[in-house]
């Protein structure tokens, strides 16, 4: 094969990549330095959409440090969750096929339409939730109280996203040797020192990749947030993606969405790398 | 021959005056919609529709979710469809997407909607992407019976650009089983020393609230509420408001603007009057149901309409809603102007004016327009002109999650809501009287209609949420609005904004 042949077969997926991945982030950047909104044009303005970031939007950076904990907590949970189920179906128990379907139910649903079901449960005047805790004297502001809001994003996000995890771990857990837990057998190791030195070591790999890429995820929570809350009460419940949401596609300020994008993108980009090295640095010391 | 003659006479008489009922029975039948006045004649009614043949031709809708005006889009779409052989896409999208989804294609010169449904204060950023209404609609039967004031709502500079499907104001609804009631008179009279009856200032709208809060007061064995109101972040709350600024920042003796001054273009936003008002919301949040700060405009018809709430103030829809013939609260429930207040602000002397005053809010409403580089334009003003027209809409106001309120003359005629909607008089009179005396007052406030409107409009409902969640105070809250509003006002251009806000502010002083 010549020189020439080797670019014709390479065309086809270098065009995509282009299309796809590259012009889309090279627009994004051009939109970012203009003032594209429903009375300007794609006029250049340079970095004054950027200086408004930094120093005249807070609400940016709240909605920021508010989705570092949302995702954060919702991630630490679901590997926790995940994990437990995960070694509960991964032992010979009965009905191992049916609890390993039912586990994984949440993940197949559509997340808008789960999203309306547990707003309607968590509904303070008419949701069934409050209608029973009522009869213990009980009617917590599910959805409009700031504090408590948070917690029932995280509710649902765990309940949806909870399998995936599972499913990941799931596959590492049935891929793992079985020579250190028969060496470990031997030897006499109780259940919570074999799931200690053995199980949770050998699972470091697979855990790490199963929270960045669940972190990656959860970083973009937006569909939730959007039918859940609105972002509300107030503001408490606003995310970064639903922040740029509302000022792209609700205010029309196309060329400032485009400026926070890209600052997410590349907030996003390092933290997640410097996320990654810790965890594998903790997880895979030895 | 005389016999004949006379017999001839009475023959093609009794056709000619029978003949609208005979089209009434025809159309009615088919369409079980219009079944209650059967087709009414006119330009666009379903009689001259049916002549047209839109076979092989496709119109694309982008209208809001349903009910709220999504539901009789889908309804006259498939009229339409049945009567001219067109095809109907209609596409269904949350209030707050509505502006974006428009204006993203018609900022890139695309038209992949050939009518789009939005509210009329877009009018100022929309107008130049709409195809002006044609003369032919313009003289139409059916454009002939609209208000004087809608067709200004609809039109800019002289020209109309959305056609009227609809027409909003804000005003008080209150149950009348309670309000009315002599029992719980004495009873309120004796706990509280004060008279139980139509609030006229929010002050004894929210005393009379809070009273009427968490306890079964009509009897059915559950819980009833003091107030339901639009309170969730960016679903309309900014127009809810508004409706409670009114009374203590209209001052009819300050001109020159009531969200700015005109003159400097300095946000009034954050003044005393404002402010008091968001006070008020805020106390408000105590005499709501259960979750009631999280209400967009659908839950405060359902509750209110459900008979949930002694109080509610918005569009009609939840009005209509209590009255309609399946509501357990039917001719239970009364309108009456919006609160006022004892006070009102004066923002030239800095001072409160300590007298009564009361504003009417004209919300204005659902706008409609045709894309200006849609290839069926005439098709899609003949779907706007069948959707408005007599049958379809006095059917359509007698629904109320439908969203289609009242902005014909002929809808201000008390024996409508009588005769075809089975109203009590006294309800059917109030209600028109209080609409019409929205008309005629001359202390009136209307939306917004500037360039980037919805920038400030969604800085109103981010700031306002904060203090109904008790991030901020209300004095904080209208602060970060104010600054926000000068921020947006620097952005678009202060000439601009000024120039487009002059229209506004010549309507609310009675110069136009």
């Amino acid at each position: 094969m010549n020189f020439k042949q080797k670019y014709v077969f390479l065309f086809p997926g270098l065009f995509v990549l282009i299309g796809i991945l590259i012009f889309p982030i090279i627009f994004v950047i051009r939109l970012s330095l203009s003032g594209w909104n429903s009375y300007n044009g794609l006029n250049f303005i340079g970095l004054e959409n950027y200086i408004r970031l930094f120093t005249d939007d807070p609400r940016f950076w709240e909605s920021f440090f508010r989705l570092s904990f949302l995702s954060v907590t919702t991630v630490v949970l679901q590997y926790v969750i995940g994990f437990a189920l995960a070694h509960m179906v991964w032992k010979d128990i009965k009905f191992q096929r049916f609890f390993r379907v039912l586990f994984l139910i949440p993940m197949m649903t559509t997340p808008v339409i789960m999203t309306v079901i547990w707003r309607t449960f968590f509904h303070e005047s008419l949701g069934p939730v409050n209608d029973i805790l009522s009869n213990f004297g009980m009617s917590p502001k599910w959805l409009t109280d700031p504090v408590l809001a948070k917690f029932t994003v995280i509710i649902v996000e765990v309940w949806q996203w909870t399998p995936f995890m599972f499913l990941l771990l799931l596959a590492g857990l049935l891929s793992l040797p079985k020579e250190p837990f028969l060496a470990a057998a031997i030897d006499g190791a109780s259940p919570v020192r074999k799931f200690l030195y053995v199980t949770f070591p050998l699972m470091a790999p697979i855990s790490i990749g199963a929270i960045i890429i669940r972190l990656i995820e959860a970083s973009k929570i937006m569909d939730t947030v959007y039918v859940l809350t609105s972002g509300g009460p107030g503001t408490s419940t606003e995310t970064s993606s639903f922040y740029i949401f509302i000022k792209g596609l609700r205010e029309f300020q196309m060329g400032y969405a485009a400026s926070m994008s890209f600052t997410y993108l590349i907030i996003m980009i390092v933290s997640l790398t410097v996320i990654a090295k810790v965890l594998t640095k903790l997880m895979l010391k030895d | 021959m005389k016999i004949i003659k006379t017999f001839v006479t009475g023959l093609v008489s009794a056709m000619l005056i029978l003949s609208p009922v005979a089209y009434a029975d025809k159309w009615g039948d088919q369409f079980p919609h219009i079944k209650a006045t059967g087709d009414i004649p006119g330009d666009c009614s379903y009689e001259e529709m049916s002549k047209k043949n839109y076979k092989g031709k496709t119109l694309k809708i982008n209208t809001h979710a349903v009910p709220v005006i999504g539901q009789p889009t889908a309804l006259h779409a498939e009229q339409f469809a049945k009567l001219t052989g067109a095809k109907v896409d209609v596409t269904h999208t949350p209030a707050g997407d509505l502006y974006a989804k428009a204006m993203v294609p018609f900022k890139a010169g695309q038209a992949p909607y050939d009518i789009v449904f939005g509210f009329s204060n877009f009018i100022n950023d929309w107008r130049q992407y709409l195809a002006p209404v044609p003369k032919k609609y313009m003289n139409s039967t059916e454009m002939k019976d609209v208000t004087k004031s809608h067709v200004g709502v609809s039109s800019w500079d002289g020209t109309m650009y959305q056609y009227p499907v609809d027409g909003d104001r804000h005003y008080l609804k209150y149950r009348k089983d309670v309000i009315d009631n002599p029992e719980y008179q004495k009873k309120y009279k004796a706990d509280t020393g004060k008279e139980l009856k139509v609030p006229t200032t929010w002050k004894e709208y929210g005393e009379m609230a809070k009273y009427f809060n968490g306890w079964d007061w009509d009897g059915d064995g559950e819980k009833e509420y003091g107030s339901a109101e639009v309170m969730k972040k960016d679903d309309l709350m900014f127009a809810a408001f508004f409706s409670r600024s009114v009374a203590y920042a209209k001052n009819p003796r300050t001109p020159g603007g009531f969200f700015f001054d005109l003159e400097t273009m300095k946000p009034n936003i954050n003044n005393p009057g404002f402010v008091e008002a968001l006070g008020d919301w805020v106390e408000a949040t105590k005499y709501v149901p259960p979750g009631g700060i999280n209400f967009g405009l659908g839950d405060e018809i359902g509750s209110f309409g459900g008979g949930q709430t002694l109080f509610s103030f918005s569009w009609d829809d939840a009005f209509i809603a209590a009255m309609q013939d399946d509501s357990p609260i039917k001719n239970k429930v009364g309108t009456a102007p919006l609160p006022g207040a004892d006070k009102v602000w004066n923002r030239v002397s800095g001072k409160w004016e300590n007298q009564y005053n009361q504003a009417p809010y004209i919300v204005w409403g659902w706008a409609v327009g045709v894309a200006k580089k849609s290839k069926e334009q005439e098709m899609a003003f003949d779907y706007l002109c069948f959707f408005s027209n007599g049958a379809n809409h006095q059917a359509d106001l007698a629904i109320g999650n439908f969203g289609v309120n009242p902005f014909k003359n002929s809808d201000f005629d008390p024996q409508l809501y009588i005769k075809t909607m089975g109203w009590d008089a006294d309800i059917a009179n109030s209600y028109t009287k209080t609409l019409k005396d929205m008309e005629k007052s001359k202390n009136r406030v209307f939306p917004l209609r500037v360039r980037g409107v919805f920038e400030f409009t969604s800085a109103v409902a981010t700031g306002t949420s904060k203090a109904l969640a008790g991030q901020l105070s209300p004095q904080e809250a209208l602060d970060e609005v104010a600054k926000e509003w000068e921020a947006i006002v620097n952005r678009v251009g202060k000439k601009n904004v000024q120039e487009d806000y002059a229209v506004g502010v010549k309507m609310e002083d009675n110069k136009l």
